[in-house]
């Protein structure tokens, strides 16, 4: 699967929600990372909409199956629109950029978001795998109801 | 007021009942802002956001918009943000200085400008007015107080005092500040603005609900439970506080019922700690606060040190605009927009000579529990949109907030104390406060 194909799939399993598959994309010291401020650059100094190393992301996953789940229940239906790929970097791993364009609905709401986005994938036994994901919302630093999806 | 509309407001709140217009009803939320937060002290911010002269930052008070600003003499100065003239905001939302004294507030509508006591400094096509007849200047909130670094400001010009006002939750605030090592304490690490289709009245309310964890967070309380074993010292994960605090809002039902849970004569309350767990409580003698409790003792000596990490409480609410507590340092300001709409601003705060790790510490406390992508308030705001939807029902009247009605214990200087920590006591305050502001 090449860098494009693979972001595309990564889309596809949260928009299906197949959120256990989509966790198993990322590597075992991933993180997961929604900053709060433009051009953050610290996540453990100043706070985020997310961050998440790999044990939290999968409590996130957890949370959306359990039964008293009550902002994931039933859970937001979604379309991720993955575009302007661009690899910026190929070492050991990765780097690439992209936009992304979110339509959630649940409850009678929908809602629109847009962010820039950063991967940094790894071949680990022939397949990529997230080792970062950053998501940077056009809005972060606005006034945002409450935030239960996946990017 | 006429007598009758009077009448029919004291109709609304009953000793152990609520009419549930008081959450639905626009008329009543007109009323509120015009006769609650144009009359309380509210909660704006804290002296750290605004050092030097001409720093200044927005706010709302209730719907109105000002400017926080810190005046030449030092102290701090609220303007409505609304320019003399047309009434454009003067300043756009944000912070930022006005970094010499001639550096102006101008208008982008017409260029109308003034300096940072809000005074009308120059207007272009004067020669168009007739001397004397130009305003003043920006409008000034009329009263603006500090308490122990905190900014309080009153759209009313008349009124009792800050002090009396806090009354007993005064200690609430020396709590969070005398915790800090020196005293010094500063806003930082980002502020979460989160939003959601419900009343005002229903985050303050939720913040001192002890029965509530256990239903609304059952799914994170779930999760943390199920989630590997947090480090001990020296070997601690990044998750451990996330892990830490989902799983304390678990605690049984006999800690809730134990902890305490106070309001005063103005509406404000505050609870106990409910957390068991010493990584989380800076009093229960986790060596990760050696470092902290050292510098405490550095300041105060030991015996005064002891006795402020011997307070335990968990929220206090500022009635009506504040919600804060001292063990991780956060202080959400609610801003209702309508009825059925609310924004919340939370901070977080440093203690400037405190270990690194403690504000860290704060940071993960902030994101796992007041983040917007939080697991936990995530789980709160769906049941105030729930609730909002359920009030504006017409079918049925009433709200019962009659847990542990009959049973509150009387205790000195007015505070009144619930039988138990889940006691309904908090609402029962919060609204005689409410009509008292509104009958006036």
């Amino acid at each position: 699967m090449n860098v494009e194909q693979f972001l595309y799939h990564e889309a596809r399993l949260l928009d299906t929600g197949q959120l256990e598959a989509w966790l198993e994309l990322f590597t075992d010291d991933a993180t997961y990372w929604l900053p709060l401020e433009r051009d953050q650059k610290d996540p453990l100094e100043t706070s985020s909409i997310i961050h998440d190393d790999r044990t939290l992301l999968a409590l996130r996953v957890k949370q959306a199956r359990h039964p008293r789940a009550h902002a994931r229940l039933p859970l937001a239906r979604t379309v991720h629109q993955v575009g302007n790929v661009v690899v910026e970097e190929a070492n050991d791993e990765v780097r690439v950029s992209s936009t992304l364009q979110v339509v959630e609905f649940r409850n009678e709401k929908q809602r629109l978001y847009g962010a820039l986005v950063e991967h940094r994938l790894r071949l680990v036994n022939g397949s990529f795998k997230i080792a970062h994901k950053r998501v940077d919302l056009v809005n972060s630093e606005g006034e945002l109801d409450g935030i239960a999806i996946l990017f | 007021m006429a007598p009758h509309e009077l009448e029919r407001l004291a109709t609304l709140v009953r000793p152990d009942r609520v009419h549930r217009s008081v959450y639905a009803d626009p008329a009543i939320f007109d009323l509120e802002m015009e006769r609650v937060f144009g009359r309380a002290w509210l909660v704006l911010g804290h002296e750290s956001q605004v050092r030097a002269p001409g720093d200044y930052f927005t706010t709302r008070m209730g719907r109105e918009p000002v400017i926080v600003i810190k005046k030449e003499d030092q102290t701090v100065g609220v303007l409505i943000n609304r320019c003399a003239h047309r009434g454009s905001m003067v300043c756009a939302e944000g912070s930022g200085r006005l970094s010499t004294p001639g550096e102006r507030f101008v208008c982008p509508y017409h260029g109308w400008s003034y300096d940072r006591a809000g005074i009308l400094q120059a207007v272009p096509f004067a020669s168009g007015y007739d001397k004397g007849k130009l305003p003043a200047g920006l409008k000034a909130v009329p009263r603006v107080k500090t308490y122990r670094g905190f900014i309080f400001a009153s759209l009313s010009a008349q009124g009792e005092d800050l002090e009396t006002f806090l009354g007993p939750a005064r200690a609430s605030f020396d709590d969070f500040v005398d915790r800090a090592p020196g005293g010094e304490l500063e806003v930082a690490g980002g502020v979460f603005k989160h939003a959601y289709n419900g009343n005002w009245k229903l985050m303050l309310e939720n913040h001192l609900d002890g029965a509530h964890p256990a239903w609304v967070h059952a799914s994170s309380v779930a999760v943390a439970r199920a989630a590997p074993e947090p480090g001990k010292p020296g070997e601690e994960h990044y998750y451990d506080i996330a892990v830490r605090q989902m799983r304390q809002n678990g605690a049984p039902d006999a800690v809730w019922e134990a902890i305490g849970m106070w309001t005063t004569p103005h509406g404000h309350g505050y609870m106990g700690d409910y957390h068991d767990d010493s990584r989380l409580v800076a009093g229960l003698g986790n060596p990760v606060f050696d470092e902290y409790r050292k510098r405490l003792i550095k300041h105060v000596g030991e015996k005064e040190a002891d006795r402020i990490l011997r307070v335990t409480l968990w929220n206090t609410i500022i009635y009506p605009n504040c919600s804060f507590m001292s063990q991780f340092r956060q202080l959400r300001i609610i801003h209702p927009i309508a009825v059925d709409r609310s924004v919340v601003y939370t901070y977080s705060f440093r203690m400037k000579d405190a270990p690194a790790q403690m504000f860290r510490d704060t940071v993960s406390f902030a994101n796992v529990v007041n983040g917007t992508g939080s697991w936990v308030l995530t789980d709160d705001l769906e049941v105030y949109e729930r609730l909002q939807r359920g009030l504006s029902s017409g079918e049925v009247d009433w709200v019962y907030i009659g847990r542990g009605h009959g049973r509150d214990v009387e205790e000195p200087n007015g505070v009144r104390r619930g039988a138990t920590g889940t006691s309904e006591i908090f609402m029962r305050a919060q609204f005689a406060a409410w009509l008292r502001y509104l009958s006036q």
